[in-house]
């Protein structure tokens, strides 16, 4: 019997993870409003498709001077797609950052970049260092065929996920105690799952490591075009400026992964980008993109969206506003089941926690947890450990991917299981959970509101 | 400063091959009739623009397929929004369909197991990836295709073991060329983990015949390898004998074969013309090996906007007939008036029926029978005569002389221009050639008074070959 790769029989694609898992039984059982409205609802999924937003995509599409791009000479690359790309980057940074084609390389999405980037600056026995809670993707798209090492820097709640001086140094270490040289931290900005950009301190704080340790910094920054209120986006390069850290060394080991899957609401096309400042890491992912170009009747499609400057600003400000009304949406349906989030101000996600209905402190009771709302509950969320969070409790719970009415029946469908929760175990877990609530902090950030039978007995504790 | 990766900083891309090298001294100067009419042509590119006008009329009169169109932009939504990696049930339901037409119907494809990959190129790729771990090893038959050593090789840590073949037979693959090979994997301590056919050849424009193929699929099972078919020129055989796809052969009923070591790589930038579109399959007999390269497939999806398009124009079954039916007949058309030119000055090449190349001749001209010599001419063509040719020694030929000509990328004026050159050079070379007024018209671009009445003259097989009758160039006569 002919054998196959390690790779292929072992677990590295990680597609085990309960964030696949929960996709898997959404596919077995879709939410659909007439054929079957009770099915599960997707809320796993990181897609940008407010229903008018859409529309003002098609809109574009259906302009007489697209009819052109029918005839189009349809084997040849479009040299126009790179820079109207590199603008529209531009744009959504502000204009205070601009970016040279030369240094882009085009790829089959996000997915295509972040390997083809681990290829080209880590192997076998390196490692890089990635703040959690992060993507679950990762796993697959850093390690599995490159062979490279993923060593967490672990982030906690009690400051709001940032990532902490001795945190990187703790990281650091850890990979040394594994024997793995780390080449770099790769970090996306703004955060998925958390749903919130890195301030301007984090940044100074990664580019002051990056120096010290002479190592890269990758910055996977597709929801940049997501940000929907304050503080705004700050992008790497632009905090690299300011320093006035151009033609630096360093300026050459910061690489930034963009796509328009999430921005644009396109994930189907493949349209994913490297960017670096360093020539040889653009020569080197220029030839391995040939595993995974973006096809050219893609190209020729979106270098003609994005060339039409007025198009892009009015998306880039509807695409905002939409997401803000969508996000507060989702917050206010899930404060009226006595559940609060991570203060966010981007993604098409929010990070949100449930650790108050946990039957224990444990991943054990998280998964019991997830299980029921994926099964019973009926609503496909992430849960925190699949993003490697070091604490159980947290969901990614994603809002974007939906019609406003299916996001209230979500909403309807979370209060009742809650409800129902609270009545069964009133009795029973009262106690734990109040102890439980007794040791957590009660910084001012956490937006909290109680649920009503729990309501009075939570005055005296706050 | 911190180092990049091995992979990122050695040569393993393969791109400092000859191969290459044409290409970039045709995209400093590229030939344009009117701009740069001293450019050079480009010969080394395998592609098929043959019937592109073709796909453009279906085009035209499908607005509805476009997500462009008013016609279509309905389901613009739903496909920009479509990334499962399985893929759109349509596209590899007209895949699966346009494959078996381009095998005569002879067999039948499972869509199910139509795999997505990044081109070709991710297809070879994520299939080592799946079948072999570093340091193993694959058998390929030489003259290969130069890019199988980035393909195969370069991240997955693979090497590749020649099977030598050779031009005393018209380069078919022999069971004593393919155990040669094994054995020389074995002694230097590699372990083989398959062998890839890529039937119809690249760079010899041949098909593999019944025999040989029954040969490799008997070879693979003795030694418990794989066997992957890379048929991505199947629908450019234009002429007899008919294309064997390594699918028909393992229904066979004289054929023993473990199904689960057969895997198959197609595209449609060969077949169709649409190298811009990035359009690879994996198609494979082995389960684990579908669920595997399907995983695989998130790095290389097709576009969901093409796989739109693909899946409509290919379901269009009087598209497809008649589509295959006009490339043949234009590759024919094409092929046969090349390399008659070429015979016309005493350039012949090897028998060929399919790809959209043809296997030059030019031992004749070497100063010496090594690769020295053959660089050395491979420059004087690329330099003074400006037509970028591909040499054998990049595709692993075991004997220096063979060059790679395309002749179905360019546009029939570009391609008179291009025999000129050749004509021009061949004759500048000897003076003693005495000009033959049947056959040489200097005052004319065109090459032939009659065509069809010339062509008849060669339609005979072997003819083509540097043994033939024809007279020769005293360019070739001088060097014997």
């Amino acid at each position: 019997m002919g054998l196959l790769s390690r790779k292929a029989t072992c677990n590295s694609h990680g597609q085990d993870s309960s964030y696949f898992l929960g996709w898997q039984e959404y596919e077995k059982n879709p939410y659909d409003e007439t054929k079957n409205p009770k099915g599960i609802i997707q809320m796993g999924l990181a897609e940008n498709q407010p229903k008018t937003q859409m529309q003002q995509v098609s809109k574009e599409m259906a302009n007489p001077f697209s009819k052109n791009l029918l005839f189009s000479k349809i084997t040849m690359a479009i040299p126009e797609f790179k820079k109207a790309l590199v603008d529209f980057m531009s744009e959504i940074r502000g204009n205070k950052v601009t970016f040279d084609p030369n240094n882009m390389v085009l790829t089959a999405g996000a997915t295509s970049a972040n390997e083809t980037l681990m290829f080209c600056l880590a192997e076998q026995g390196d490692a890089f260092l990635l703040p959690t809670p992060y993507y679950p993707g990762f796993d697959r798209d850093l390690k599995w065929r490159t062979g490279a090492e993923i060593v967490p820097i672990q982030c906690s709640s009690s400051n709001r996920f940032k990532i902490t001086e001795s945190a990187l140094e703790e990281a650091y270490q850890q990979a040394h105690k594994k024997n793995l040289r780390v080449k770099g931290v790769l970090i996306t900005n703004p955060s998925n799952p958390l749903g919130t950009t890195m301030s301007r301190a984090e940044l100074d704080l990664l580019i002051n490591f990056i120096t010290a340790k002479e190592i890269h910094l990758i910055s996977d920054e597709i929801y940049s075009g997501t940000v929907f209120s304050s503080p705004g986006f700050v992008s790497i390069m632009e905090v690299l400026k300011d320093r006035q850290l151009e033609n630096t060394d360093v300026w050459d080991r910061v690489h930034i992964v963009y796509s328009l899957s999430k921005d644009l609401g396109l994930p189907g096309f493949r349209v994913g980008a490297i960017y670096s400042n360093d020539p040889i890491v653009v020569a080197a992912a220029t030839k391995m993109s040939s595993f995974g170009l973006v096809s050219s009747q893609t190209q020729y499609l979106l270098s003609a969206m994005l060339s039409d400057k007025k198009f892009t600003k009015e998306y880039l400000s509807k695409n905002k506003k939409r997401l803000l009304k969508r996000q507060n949406k989702l917050v206010s349906g899930l404060e009226k089941a006595g559940i609060s989030i991570l203060e966010s101000n981007a993604g098409l996600f929010c990070w949100v926690d449930m650790r108050h209905l946990l039957s224990s402190n444990t991943f054990e009771a998280e998964m019991e947890l997830w299980k029921r709302i994926v099964y019973d509950v009926k609503l496909n969320i992430s849960p925190g450990s699949s993003c490697h969070c070091t604490e159980p409790g947290w969901f990614r719970v994603c809002f974007a991917n939906m019609s406003e009415d299916t996001l209230k029946l979500a909403m309807q469908r979370l209060k009742s299981f809650v409800d129902s929760m609270n009545v069964n175990d009133s009795n029973k877990s009262h106690q734990e959970l109040k102890n439980a609530r007794k040791s957590r902090s009660r910084n001012k950030w956490v937006f909290r509101l109680s649920f009503q039978s729990f309501h009075d007995r939570e005055q005296d504790e706050r | 400063m911190v180092a990049m990766s091995k992979i990122a900083t050695g040569n393993g891309h393969g791109e400092n091959s000859p191969y290459f090298d044409g290409w970039k001294a045709y995209e400093t100067n590229p030939f344009h009739p009117s701009d740069r009419p001293n450019g050079v042509i480009q010969m080394g590119l395998a592609e098929n623009q043959l019937c592109l006008d073709f796909v453009e009329k279906w085009l035209m009169k499908h607005p509805e397929v476009s997500l462009c169109s008013p016609e279509g932009v309905s389901k613009f939504k739903e496909t920009a929004l479509f990334q499962d990696y399985h893929g759109i049930p349509e596209f590899r339901q007209a895949v699966a369909k346009f494959m078996a037409k381009v095998r005569g119907d002879r067999v039948k494809f499972d869509p199910d197991r139509i795999v997505m990959s990044g081109g070709a190129t991710g297809a070879h790729e994520s299939l080592v990836f799946c079948l072999a771990d570093p340091g193993e090893a694959f058998l390929v038959p030489t003259p290969y295709y130069p890019g199988f050593d980035r393909d195969l090789k370069w991240r997955t840590g693979i090497e590749l073991v020649p099977i030598v073949c050779e031009s005393s037979n018209n380069f078919m693959i022999t069971r004593e060329a393919m155990e040669a090979a094994y054995e020389r994997a074995q002694e230097a301590n590699l372990r083989v983990k398959g062998l890839l056919i890529t039937n119809p050849s690249n760079p010899l424009g041949t098909i593999l015949d019944r025999e040989t193929l029954k040969a490799v699929v008997k070879f693979i099972n003795e030694k418990n390898i794989h066997l992957v078919g890379d048929e991505i020129y199947a629908a450019t055989v234009f002429q007899e004998p008919e294309f064997v796809s390594i699918s028909e052969i393992i229904e066979e009923d004289d054929v023993v074969c473990n199904r689960d070591l057969i895997h198959i790589v197609y595209s449609l930038s060969k077949d169709m013309g649409f190298p811009g579109f990035r359009v690879g399959i994996i198609y494979s007999y082995n389960d684990a090996v579908v669920s595997c390269a399907r995983k695989m497939s998130s790095f290389g999806l097709v576009s969901s906007q093409t796989q739109h398009l693909i899946a409509s124009m290919l379901s269009d079954d009087d598209f497809v007939e008649n589509f295959i039916a006009e490339s043949k007949e234009q590759l024919f058309k094409r092929h046969k008036y090349f390399t008659w030119s070429l015979a016309q000055v005493g350039i012949g090449s090897l028998k060929s029926n399919a790809g959209l190349f043809i296997w030059m001749d030019l031992r004749k001209l070497l100063e010496e029978k090594t690769f020295e010599a053959e660089m050395k001419l491979w420059r004087v063509i690329i330099n003074e005569v400006k037509l970028n040719v591909s040499p054998g020694s990049s595709f692993h030929c075991d004997e220096p002389g063979w060059f790679r000509v395309c002749f179905a990328n360019m546009d029939d004026n570009t391609m008179e221009v291009a025999l000129l050159r050749i004509r021009t050079f061949m004759m500048k070379n000897n003076e003693a050639m005495v000009p033959r007024p049947k056959l040489c018209r200097r005052s004319s671009l065109k090459l032939s008074l009659s065509r069809s009445r010339r062509m008849d003259d060669f339609m005979s097989p072997g003819i083509m070959s540097p043994h033939s009758p024809l007279p020769q160039s005293p360019l070739v006569r001088a060097r014997n």
